[in-house]
């Protein structure tokens, strides 16, 4: 078969550097970020790449996933393949023939192989995607865009055809057959067809998959698609930090705080938005989202990218915006109300395939809001004050902090003496329902012979809501403060009852150079059961208990066993669960400071949240968060459902001892 | 014209205890706030600021550790803060407190004219409401007090309509500049200091004026200047009062003790 070199050279020297352009243009956005190192730990790097881009880990975690791992793999095989094809039509003759026979039949089996996996899985894709789409797939903007989708699986589909069809008519025309099963199949069905029909058959093939193959690849960086390009790096450049701990801000004069303008965004948080694929996995499992609220992660991740693409280079800060980041909710701009949205429960972090990080640039923008604009649902300006002047989210006086029980009196830290810091949290020294598991804590803590003392009025509040919220300005005061207060006492082990205590002083205070053990309760009462030291002498009659993940203590600490281990041990039963349960848990609707704001649109969380629960029937609704706790009992009251128990696991570990 | 906010300093009450020996207050190791309707006082000379441009300043008599409160109210976006600090301004009582600010008013004057000052209705330490009321006798200005709204000001006709909150009423009432308007919570929601404006607060200056520039007779300010003596400060015991019933575990148990109880003592109308 003759190739016409003439004609394809110079059609392939202007694809690729279109291409090029095209790439150079995307890349010179990105670098309209500001700086961030992820270049540190290659190692680990390397190894998150492995397991999430070519071991396509998250990907996987839905049932579909094993289709796009087909055409993943497909597509990274069918890459040399390409480049044969691609170099033959340069030069004569350079193609697999010029290789040893044994390594030429492996690899042309593998891509004939290969090739008709990706046709199975772009048909699978098709129907999948015409006839079956996912509830989460389609919404008011990425619909509009579904015929780019059809576009990329039609092409893709169109070059294994032509690959067949031009592997066929070769064989045909008395090529070796090789070990091409396929292509040998395609060869017998045109066997019957004359000499010139085959001919012209495998020219007009070799044309189709080159036009084909260029506009492809011309029309990725152009498309969601780029995310063929860039997802790979953005499972590189993955945060290494539990990706829920803000950046540290630092205050000087003359500087900017948060983000308003699309070049204060990082150069990653760009690669974000080109990596992103819209598949919606991330809407689907958002508490907000699924609530009828404003915000949707994945749109925040598409406006984010809207606005690169319409501010340009232009965009980086100082310049002149064509299109505003927050404002009024359109296509490459994100609401305040939307922001405002976000529990920060990382439901989104941790089911996003390319590890997309949403919730991070949420708070950015928060940052914004509060501390460049002070603009901010007027219910958080009582919280803000009470954080500032009394360093707890109720304003109450600070001498009250060590008053949660009259029987036990204050039992303070002594510095040498005491093992472990009863780091008692706001909730659990001033809250009346929680003060009920602070007290149970304290029993299980004495009844297993731990040393432990409180700080009493001088614990301050974590700053957990309000560094979510972004106002890291007082933040960055209370962590000060309880820092420094730590090392003055020499406290080495702390003890939380608050999965938002502990995640603060565990990981956010490692800014602050806080590297000391932080549990939360479950881990510590986890340990002392099975060390031996809590004995529970009886079971605790909870009927049948279901366990509710904390967001902050299972996705963003992992730590989704040591609570449930300690039901059993207290109750000799395992918790039934939910329906969305540890990764995939539901929030309570209470964190990232909406613990202190009114839920005005859509229905609300922790309704949603007791509807699931009350599928199971339980009689014990077992939580391990004093929010969980406040927010599950206000459901199942406007459910009418108070039948139903709401128990902190130290609750119910306190029922086994006494 | 200028609007001025006078503010004060005080010890968060809610951390305020008694000392059962001395019958003073404790206010070692007591955080200071800036007395809460004065918070309101700022806002409203801000809110005057942004609709008319006009210069806002801020007054605070009190000890040297009062700067932190008057960096507060830059923070916010006051023009200029003047502490009002002397030993001799010390142990004031509302009369000699309200000489000081009118002759620190009376200076600002000489500069550019006062239009409008704002106090908060009372503070939180104190509770007399006498401090806003004095400065506007001291200067002979138009006196408003627990203001809740602004109607309108007419600069050319130097006229003020403003609405007071009274029990059960309100009542609207017009008067000439310059007045002294005291403010209530309801008049308005006090902003929050963005941090660049707080890192400026940080640097900013706050004049001082001592007697030396305010020369006023020391016999008239301070401890000496005040016909006010505090004799005795105490807490009163409370002979009744218990906790009843268990909330947590029976609420609705424990409602129905607390409304037989507010029966039985005719407290409660069926």
């Amino acid at each position: 078969m003759l190739i016409n070199h003439a004609l394809f050279i110079p059609l392939l020297f202007i694809a690729v550097l279109t291409f090029c352009y095209s790439c150079y243009q995307r890349l010179q956005l990105v670098a309209v970020g500001s700086p961030e190192n992820r270049f540190d730990n290659t190692g680990a790097r390397l190894a998150g790449t492995l397991t999430y881009a070519f071991g396509q880990k998250r990907v996987l975690s839905r049932p579909y996933g094993i289709n796009h791992f087909f055409l993943f793999w497909a597509f990274l095989l069918l890459l040399i393949a390409n480049a044969e094809f691609l170099l033959e039509g340069v030069i004569a003759g350079a193609n697999l023939s010029v290789l040893p026979v044994s390594l030429r039949h492996v690899l042309e089996f593998t891509f004939d192989i290969v090739s008709l996996v990706a046709l199975a899985s772009v048909a699978v894709a098709l129907v999948r995607r015409i006839f079956l789409p996912p509830p989460y797939l389609g919404n008011d903007y990425t619909s509009p865009r579904s015929g780019e989708a059809l576009l990329i699986l039609g092409m893709i589909a169109t070059l294994m055809v032509a690959f067949f069809l031009l592997n066929g008519t070769r064989i045909a025309l008395g090529d070796s057959e090789g070990w091409k099963p396929v292509s040998g199949l395609v060869a017998r069905l045109v066997a019957g067809l004359s000499p010139t029909t085959l001919e012209s058959a495998a020219g007009a093939a070799w044309w189709v998959h080159a036009v084909v193959l260029l506009l492809f690849m011309n029309f990725l960086p152009r498309s969601k698609h780029m995310h063929i390009l860039t997802a790979i790096p953005n499972c590189y450049f993955r945060s290494l930090e539990k990706p829920n701990v803000q950046p540290r801000e630092t205050f000087g004069k003359e500087q900017r705080f948060g983000v308003s303008e699309i070049g204060q965004f990082s150069w990653k948080d760009l690669l974000d938005g080109f990596s992103c694929t819209e598949c919606g996995r991330c809407q689907d499992l958002c508490p907000a989202h699924n609530t009828g609220k404003a915000l949707n992660p994945r749109r925040i991740i598409h406006d984010i990218k809207i606005n690169l693409l319409a501010n340009g280079p232009a965009g980086e800060a100082g310049g002149k915006a064509r299109l505003t980041l927050i404002g009024e909710k359109k296509e490459g701009t994100i609401s305040e109300e939307s922001l405002w949205d976000c529990t920060t429960c990382g439901a989104c972090l941790s089911v996003c395939p390319v590890l997309i990080e949403h919730m991070p640039k949420i708070v950015k923008m928060r940052r914004h809001l509060v501390e460049e604009k002070a603009k901010f649902p007027e219910e958080l300006l009582n919280l803000f004050e009470n954080m500032e002047q009394r360093s707890n989210p109720w304003g109450i006086a600070p001498s009250e902090r060590g008053k949660w029980s009259a029987a036990l009196g204050e039992r303070h830290f002594k510095p040498g003496e005491t093992e472990y810091l009863f780091f008692v949290g706001c909730s659990g020294a001033f809250d009346s329902r929680a003060k009920h598991v602070t007290v149970a804590l304290a029993t299980i803590l004495d009844a297993a012979g731990v040393s432990w003392g409180i700080l009493g009025k001088d614990e301050l509040c974590c700053g957990d809501s309000v560094r979510r919220l972004g106002n890291e300005y007082v933040f960055d005061q209370l962590a000060k403060a309880n820092v420094a207060r730590f090392k003055e006492k020499g406290v080495r082990k702390i003890v939380t009852q608050c999965p938002h205590c502990f995640n603060t002083l565990k990981n956010d205070y490692r800014q602050y150079g806080l590297e000391i053990e932080v549990l939360h309760h479950s881990q510590l009462i986890q340990q002392l059961v099975s060390e031996g030291k809590l004995r529970l002498t009886k079971k605790a009659e909870m009927g049948k208990v279901i366990f509710h993940d904390s967001c902050y203590l299972g996705r963003h600490n992992d730590t989704y066993e040591a609570p449930r281990q300690v039901i059993l041990a207290a109750t000799g039963t395992a918790p039934a669960e939910f329906g969305r349960a540890k990764e995939n848990g539901f929030c309570c609707g209470a964190g990232g400071g909406r613990m202190w704001m009114e839920e005005q649109t859509g229905t609300r969380i922790n309704l949603e949240r007791v509807k699931e629960a009350m599928q199971q029937q339980p009689d014990t609704l077992c939580v391990s968060c004093p929010y969980c706790m406040t927010m599950m009992e206000d459901g199942l009251k406007d459910e009418g459902a108070e039948r139903v128990r709401v128990k902190d696991i130290a609750e119910v570990v306190a029922e086994a001892i006494s | 014209m200028l609007v001025i906010s006078c503010i004060k300093q005080v010890p968060d009450t809610t951390q305020v205890k008694i000392d059962p020996v001395t019958n003073t207050l404790v206010r070692e190791g007591i955080p200071f706030i800036v007395n809460p309707y004065d918070t309101h006082a700022l806002e409203e000379s801000l809110c005057l600021k942004d609709k008319y441009s006009l210069r806002t300043v801020a007054l605070s008599m009190g000890p040297p550790n009062t700067e932190v409160t008057l960096r507060k109210a830059r923070a916010l976006g006051i023009d200029e803060a003047i502490l009002l600090s002397d030993r001799a301004f010390g142990g004031a009582d509302t009369l000699a407190t309200s000489r000081v600010l009118a002759a620190a008013i009376e200076r600002l004057g000489t500069r550019e004219e006062v239009g409008i000052v704002f106090c908060g209705k009372q503070t939180i330490d104190g509770d007399t409401a006498q401090v806003g009321p004095g400065i506007a006798t001291r200067l002979g200005f138009t006196q408003l007090t627990l203001v809740d709204r602004i109607e309108h000001i007419d600069f050319l006709k130097k006229r003020i309509r403003v609405r007071r909150k009274l029990e059960g009423r309100h009542e609207i009432v017009e008067a000439p500049l310059p007045v002294v308007i005291t403010v209530v919570r309801e008049l308005n929601r006090p902003r929050y200091p963005t941090v660049p404006m707080r890192l400026a607060a940080e640097e900013a200056d706050i004049t001082v004026w001592d007697n030396t520039v305010l020369k006023l007779d020391v016999e008239t300010v301070g401890l000496k200047g005040s016909p006010t003596w505090v004799s005795k400060i105490f807490s009163p015991e409370r002979d009744q009062g218990e906790i009843i019933g268990d909330g947590v575990n029976d609420p609705e148990g424990t409602a129905g003790i607390l409304i037989e109880k507010l029966l039985s003592k005719d407290l409660l109308a069926v």
